[in-house]
């Protein structure tokens, strides 16, 4: 799950970390007042969004009096910013951040991920911030370092001096430093993080460190021990269709093709994908109905592959394991008769009480093209798709 | 020979009691695998599916002497289960359990190392020895007893891997889902180096999908460790970049991570790779009959 930047920022603020004052607005008549209280000359006003690249996009600008943020935040609330991160739709802006302005003299970068090679939560740090990463890291792999924390030890005083001297720090920053890498790595720890960056971190024109952005991510599977940070979920920044299956425990992406598919197992979805991909058809979207899918369960992935105007053919491939295909078999054939479906389902079901489950669909009234073989079933999902 | 598990593998279920946990142990009992009993706490001393039922691990080792785990608790509790088992000497931890918090796994996996034990999972189906034992949610009438090990990130990419090689009539030595999570308890390199020993298997078929760069290493460690032919496949090819990854992440991935790359890899460390899933059992008879 993803945060907005200033509901990051909030979580910093509860860990001690510098964040400029700042006021956020649902609404542009509130702009004027945010600026007034936050007081100062200067404001800087962001667009929030779950994607980077809103400086380039205009979703960030600078602001010298109360009138211009007001006009700001009527311009991009209830609109949609379109930045290089996010598809040709953008993402819809439903507030807006309202900052007092932070004269900067230098720009890091800091972050911190779980890397699965060395299996622990590693810091990364740049001296070249405010700049795409990935560029630094290919260009200039020396002012990149990367510094892995024990679970059970936490962050240590060298690890943040070691840290400093490749963000080139003065002894009094390194000093401030030290304190802010413990309790960001208190923060991903308590609040179950999968990535947290801070680009830019910056030196302000008064030698401080000072956090300017945050971008927070959180372990979905951690969500459920988070309570708190389960209010600041924000289904307005997903595709409908895959915040919809969200709600149904559906694993759903949507996908530029005509073919809707419905999986069970992620790599079994992906590698059904390639298969319509390699006998020359376009998949719809990917959908895994999970382990453990119920009737209701393959209903719902049913409505939401045909919410896509585009499908044309439904292939559904079940290997069984954990569910009975002979569920899967009455969930279809009750999808259809609700959904009313009009186009063509094929069907592959494999596994456990795959022949019960064929028996059940070679019974229905509806036409359904019941195929044991993956290729065949594929093949005949694209010559139907034409 | 196997790996891992066989007739003789005494296993212990903790979760016993749940309805998963009663499907699958049903099954694998139905299949010949000899479970001693299980755990659930607050149901001690009860019997179900005709097996004794404990509090704790160490009352089950006591009177049980279980030497393998399966473990089908909740999310929220695998972190103390997969830690009771691995304090009280189980040698043998399958978590089948889907969902655990990463971060539980990062303290988990450091103490498992740290003891010498075998974990496998959490989020995988298992594992199986066909015809001797299975410790996990695979159909297991997929299964035949032959000279393929197969090892998997992905449950159902396992069957369909398991199938194609039985309809060939090439069968497996055992087959071992890792998971498909971050951070799973073993890793393809640690059940290669299994099969590689393993005087039953003759062929190993990897099945691999996008994200981190676990196949990368897997494929560094073949082209130097491993003497049998291994046959792979990579689920995800169509799959768009950058869906769930952060920029970050990206980084550490140094541009790694995508099918294409694990690929280009695999081949150039000598391992086979069939071009499409359905091509998975082709392959091995390619390679088996040259």
């Amino acid at each position: 799950m993803n945060l907005h930047e200033f509901q990051g920022k909030e979580l910093f603020a509860q860990y001690g970390l510098p964040i400029s004052n700042s006021k956020v607005i649902y609404e542009a008549e509130d702009a004027f007042k945010a600026c007034r209280d936050i007081g100062g000359s200067k404001w800087v006003v962001k667009a929030q969004v779950h994607a980077g690249g809103r400086g380039k996009a205009g979703g960030v600008e600078l602001v010298d009096t109360p009138e211009e943020a007001t006009s700001f935040a009527k311009k991009w609330l209830g609109k949609r910013l379109i930045t290089y991160q996010t598809d040709e739709k953008g993402q819809l802006v439903n507030s807006v951040l309202i900052e007092e302005c932070t004269d900067i003299a230098e720009e890091l970068y800091l972050s911190a991920v779980i890397d699965r090679e060395s299996q622990r939560v590693v810091f990364i740090g740049s001296s070249e911030g405010g700049v795409n990463i990935e560029e630094v890291a290919k260009n200039s792999p020396e002012k990149i370092i990367y510094e892995s924390i024990d679970p059970l030890c936490g962050a240590q005083g060298f690890q943040a001096r070691k840290i400093a001297k490749v963000l080139k720090l003065n002894n009094e920053q390194t000093k401030q430093f030290t304190p802010m890498l413990k309790n960001l790595m208190k923060l991903f720890v308590e609040k179950d993080l999968s990535l947290l960056e801070i680009n830019p971190l910056v030196i302000t024109s008064g030698g401080l460190l000072h956090c300017l952005d945050a971008k927070i991510n959180i372990d979905s599977n951690a969500i459920y021990r988070q309570p708190e940070i389960a209010k600041m979920h924000d289904p307005s920044q997903e595709d409908p269709r895959e915040s919809e299956a969200a709600k149904n425990d559906l694993s759903y992406v949507s996908l530029d093709g005509n073919i809707g598919c419905m999986v069970n197992g992620a790599g079994l979805a992906m590698g059904t994908m390639d298969t319509i991909k390699y006998f020359g058809g376009n998949p719809a979207n990917f959908l895994d109905v999970g382990g453990t899918a119920t009737q209701e369960r393959v209903s719902k992935a049913f409505k939401i592959i045909l919410d896509d105007p585009e499908v044309k053919v439904v292939l559904v491939n079940i290997f069984g394991g954990i569910v009975r295909c002979d569920l899967i078999a009455e969930g279809v054939l009750a999808a259809i008769e609700e959904v009313g479906v009009q186009i063509p389902v094929v069907v592959r079901l494999e596994g456990n009480n795959a022949d019960l489950g064929s028996e059940i669909l070679s019974k229905a009234n509806i036409k359904i093209e019941s195929i044991n073989n993956l290729g065949n079933a594929a093949k005949k999902a694209v010559e139907l798709a034409k | 020979m196997s790996i891992l598990v066989n007739k003789d593998t005494r296993v212990i279920v903790q979760g016993f009691t749940g309805s998963q946990a009663t499907l699958h142990s049903e099954q694998a009992i139905e299949y010949g695998t000899n479970i001693v009993g299980g755990i659930t706490p607050g149901k001690g001393g009860q019997t179900h599916l005709g097996k004794p039922v404990f509090d704790t691990m160490n009352e089950a080792i006591e009177s049980v002497q279980p030497n393998a785990s399966m473990i089908f608790v909740p999310a929220p509790f695998c972190k103390d289960s997969i830690l009771e088992a691995a304090e009280s000497g189980i040698e043998l931890i399958v978590c089948i359990t889907e969902g655990v918090p990463t971060l539980d796994m990062l303290d988990v996996k450091k103490r498992v190392d740290e003891l010498g034990i075998t974990l496998i999972g959490p989020n995988c189906p298992g594992l199986i020895t066909p015809g001797e034992a299975k410790l996990g949610i695979m159909p297991a009438s997929i299964h035949m007893k032959g000279s393929i090990g197969i090892i998997s990130r992905s449950g159902t990419l396992t069957y369909e891997a398991v199938k194609q090689t039985s309809d060939l009539g090439f069968g497996q030595s055992s087959c071992v889902g890792i998971g498909g999570d971050p951070i799973p308890g073993s890793s393809f390199i640690d059940i290669l180096k299994l099969f590689e020993n393993d005087s039953q298997t003759e062929a190993i078929v990897m099945v691999g999908e996008i994200g981190g760069t676990a196949e990368e290493n897997a494929a560094e460690f073949i082209k130097n460790n491993v003497s049998k032919p291994v046959i792979s496949y990579i689920a995800g090819q169509t799959a768009p970049a950058g869906k769930r990854m952060g920029h970050a992440g990206a980084i550490i991935s140094g541009g790694k991570g995508t099918a294409a790359d694990k690929i280009s890899k695999l081949k150039e460390c000598g391992v086979h790779v069939a071009d499409n899933l359905t091509e998975i059992g082709s392959t091995v008879a390619k390679v088996i009959n040259k």
